[in-house]
């Protein structure tokens, strides 16, 4: 019989749960249906407002890259919601636990397999929305031609150009990357209100709530810092929003992608960083909570 | 214990990320994106429907939406309510040029049009007046809207064509076409355009026949009709020598 030796931190365990969450959500109707409305919203807006194609663009790009980031932010919330109160009922956590598996591979895993449903869901929304936006700019390319056939060749080129330079942005790329690490950053911290929650309704509740104080964090935490003549209350109820919830706000930079602002890189890599620094604390305050969760 | 630790931890993580995030906050607004920031301003003018999307990040989406009830409100004429949905819409969405332009378009030329055609309006002088209105509207959203978009050359394109077809004035219209032509993305025709406005500009013939005359020699792809014939309205009016002169076209 051969000798094995247990691994204080085994990163196939992890991989094992995690394609284990992942299999366990893609076989959750909720998944579906969340990803059914965001390709049904994302198909839909070509078929809005065509008053130029400027404007078409812009609200092809607005309603797409709108459609991801709410659905990807709602099933982050859902998904990792129910992922440890699930395995308590069902009791697939004392099987599981009952193995020489440290906790926090548990929630690594569970975390894990849930990047990895929100990124395919991800994958699945960007390719359609990137296909509806090369189809509509064929056909105003295509529409644009015909219209300036007659013209000097520099004034048609010129014309082309502005229709693709409207079309596509390669500011969208990292703009997706934030979505992405926006729902990461919530299905970490969902899992984190989920391991002291008493049920699945009070962690989608919190994460309602946090998800919209999260957009206003950087409102109150820059009129925290500019200690203006506020009262001590109202700076530190102030204080205690800037520092208990996430700044959700500094994710959203697809609002100015989408209106053709430049996203200088620096901006992006240290939000992108910003991002990892919240996954981070928040699966270490999750695994510290849930080492103390009687089970 | 472990939930003073939790708390600690989290408070401990706010303070650390605080300087972070105030850091690049402070570079987003610097570099212009995301320059929107949630103030009681910004809630009057986007009112509640608005402020909540503001607050839910879909404020971009919710301009669109502003944007499509601003162009129905159009097709109806309703002005007050077009310039009031403009509003809304370039609040929630500073960065987007078009709605900018939009709104300049549709007060300095629309509006204005319908106020000075207006027949429910019997004194020329009240018509006039609202006319003027609409221009100076048209013009605050150009001024406003290249305050947001220092880089955009459209902007100044716009604001440009309001001083030349609208206020006639020529020289600012000649100011703000050279300031579009020196941007990245500035249409070719802008270069030209400011050397003919500057050519109706008194007093300044001579800078304008200079600029009119460079883009000339740059080229037969430049020599438009409208140039040759400033060029040679210049060439009279400053009596340059015929040596100097460009050759007479075929008429």
């Amino acid at each position: 019989m051969t000798e094995t030796h247990h691994r204080a931190f085994s990163i196939a365990r992890v991989f094992a749960m995690a394609a284990n969450t992942f299999t366990e959500l893609t076989r959750q109707k909720v998944f579906y249906i969340l990803l059914v409305f965001a390709l049904l919203l994302i198909g839909s807006s070509v078929f809005m407002a065509r008053f130029s194609f400027q404007q078409e663009f812009q609200i092809l790009k607005d309603v797409g890259l709108g459609a991801m980031s709410i659905f990807t932010s709602l099933l982050a919330i859902l998904a990792s919601a129910r992922l440890i109160p699930q395995d308590i009922e069902d009791r697939t956590v004392y099987t599981v636990l009952a193995k020489p598996v440290p906790r926090f591979e548990y929630i690594l895993g569970k975390l894990l397999g849930t990047l990895f449903l929100l990124a395919a869901a991800l994958f699945i929304m960007s390719a359609l929305f990137f296909l509806v936006l090369f189809w509509r700019e064929q056909a105003v390319l295509h529409e644009t031609a015909r219209q300036v056939a007659s013209l000097p060749a520099d004034q048609a080129n010129e014309s082309l150009r502005a229709v693709r330079a409207a079309a596509f942005n390669v500011d969208i790329f990292p703009g997706v990357a934030l979505i992405y690490l926006k729902a990461c950053l919530l299905a970490a911290l969902t899992l984190f209100v989920s391991t002291f929650a008493t049920s699945n309704i009070f962690t989608v509740a919190v994460m309602v709530f946090v998800y919209f104080i999260g957009h206003l964090q950087g409102t109150a935490r820059e009129y925290w810092l500019q200690q203006n003549g506020a009262g001590w209350l109202t700076r530190l109820f102030l204080a205690l929003v800037a520092l208990i919830f996430p700044d959700l706000q500094a994710f959203n930079l697809v609002d100015d992608i989408v209106a053709a602002a430049a996203i200088p890189f620096t901006l992006f890599w240290q939000t992108s960083l910003l991002g990892l620094f919240y996954l981070t604390i928040y699966t270490l305050l999750a695994a510290i909570v849930f080492y103390g969760k009687e089970l | 214990m472990r939930l003073l630790i939790v708390c600690l931890a989290l408070l401990s993580f706010g303070a650390a990320r605080l300087p972070w995030e105030h850091k690049l906050a402070m570079r987003e607004r610097a570099g212009n994106a995301q320059g929107v920031a949630l103030s009681p301003n910004l809630r009057e003018q986007v009112g509640q429907l608005g402020f909540i999307a503001a607050l839910s990040g879909f404020r971009s989406l919710v301009a669109d939406l502003v944007f499509i009830q601003a162009h129905v409100a159009w097709e109806r004429t309703e002005w007050g309510r077009v310039l009031l949905l403009f509003r809304q819409a370039t609040a929630l969405q500073p960065h987007s040029v078009l709605f900018w332009d939009m709104a300049a378009w549709h007060m300095a030329w629309n509006a204005s049009a319908a106020a000075v055609n207006d027949q429910a309006q019997p004194r020329a002088a009240l018509r006039i007046k609202a006319q003027r209105e609409y221009f100076a509207l048209g013009r605050d959203f150009l001024e406003r809207g290249i305050q947001n978009n220092p880089a955009e050359a459209r902007l100044y394109e716009s604001l440009a064509r309001l001083y030349r077809d609208k206020y006639k004035d020529h020289a600012r219209a000649a100011e703000y076409f050279a300031k579009a032509a020196e941007l990245p993305g500035a249409m070719g025709y802008d270069k030209r355009f400011s050397a003919y406005e500057l050519s109706y500009v008194e007093g300044r013939e001579r800078a304008a026949y200079e600029r009119l005359r460079h883009i000339y020699d740059a080229g037969e792809k430049e020599r438009a009709p409208t140039l040759i014939a400033r060029l040679k309205f210049l060439e009279a009016k400053l009596d340059i020598p015929l040596e100097q002169r460009i050759p007479e076209t075929a008429p």
